[in-house]
């Protein structure tokens, strides 16, 4: 259940997103210096520790959306489907650590 | 005297079934698609932050140049072009479910879904055109603001 609610959340947020970000990267076509002072105002650890949000959700919907897969085409899926919601959760931290130390590194980083 | 309808004949045939809110698979379509966009989105979402975050610089190096050496090159403009229709599809039919589920009054729920189609068509026409238009050097512009390759030959 709490799976679903999150699964809605992420989409949604994922979406309005997604409207910004094609006007800001649409900014290429008016001229560099253009999008380089947008691009240059999300230089900065608020946005850093934002995308790394993004990221989080982008994730989860990925896995779970997988997940939402597999219970409807796969015979064994709705039998599975706790066990699988582990399995995604694992991979989400999996990712995650894979990421974020990555990432923090390049918004909090000298070099 | 008027004749009544004879008891004996056969049942006028029922209407055909009416759904309430679309008619034929529709839905069943948008489910589909749904799971197959889904699939695809993953692995083309997953290449885009991996290119655009974790490789190499990651987000310190996004300026200008950069968009304009990945979309020099046909691969990233199909790429982006897929992403951009496919997510925004998807994205739209989501909320569009979102708001049928929610918005119960028939007036929100014109007010909402408008809006929501609206902004699908600006972003995936913008989107669109500013893939197939880009200048990766706009004559004019200063060098050390574009690619290399614009000052090369
Ligand atoms: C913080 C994370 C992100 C960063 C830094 C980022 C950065 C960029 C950049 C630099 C471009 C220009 C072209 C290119 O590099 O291919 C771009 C384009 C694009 N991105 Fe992202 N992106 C991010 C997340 C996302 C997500 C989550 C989605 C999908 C939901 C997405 C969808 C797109 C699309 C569709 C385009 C093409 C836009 C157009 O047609 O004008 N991006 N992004
Ligand atoms: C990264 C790969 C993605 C996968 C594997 C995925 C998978 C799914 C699946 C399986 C569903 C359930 C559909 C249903 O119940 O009929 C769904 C719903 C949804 N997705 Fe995605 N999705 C992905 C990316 C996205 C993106 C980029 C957006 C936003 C632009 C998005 C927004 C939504 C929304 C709003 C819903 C509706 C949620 C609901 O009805 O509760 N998804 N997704």
């Amino acid at each position: 259940m709490w799976s679903w609610v999150a699964h809605r959340v992420t989409g949604v947020a994922i979406f309005f997103f997604l409207l910004v970000h094609v006007l800001d990267t649409s900014l290429v076509r008016i001229s560099p210096e253009a999008y380089n002072d947008v691009i240059g105002t999300y230089k900065n650890p608020i946005m850093g520790l934002g995308e790394a949000g993004l990221v989080a959700a982008i994730v989860f919907h990925a896995f779970n959306g997988i997940r939402i897969i597999l219970v409807d085409f796969w015979a064994k899926g709705p039998k599975y489907q706790r066990v699988m919601l582990w399995v995604v959760l694992g991979l989400f931290v999996l990712t995650m650590a894979g990421f974020l130390p990555r990432h923090l590194m390049h918004v909090f980083g000298g070099e | 005297m008027t004749t009544v309808a004879d008891p004996k004949a056969p049942r006028p045939p029922r209407a055909k079934p009416s759904r309430l809110t679309t008619r034929g698979n529709t839905e069943l379509y948008g489910w589909v698609f749904m799971r197959a966009s889904g699939v695809i989105l993953l692995v083309l979402i997953f290449g885009h932050l991996f290119v655009n975050l974790v490789a190499g610089e990651g987000v310190k190096a996004i300026d200008f140049g950069f968009v304009a050496g990945k979309w020099a090159s046909p691969f990233w403009q199909v790429w982006d072009l897929l992403m951009l229709w496919l997510a925004m599809i998807h994205g739209t039919n989501g909320v569009r479910t979102i708001v049928n589920d929610y918005a119960e009054r028939p007036g929100t729920r014109l007010v909402l879904k408008s809006l929501l189609y609206l902004a699908f068509v600006i972003t995936v026409v913008l989107g669109t055109l500013v893939i197939f238009t880009f200048d990766p050097c706009p004559s004019g512009s200063p060098a050390d603001l574009l690619p290399s390759f614009c000052t090369a030959s």
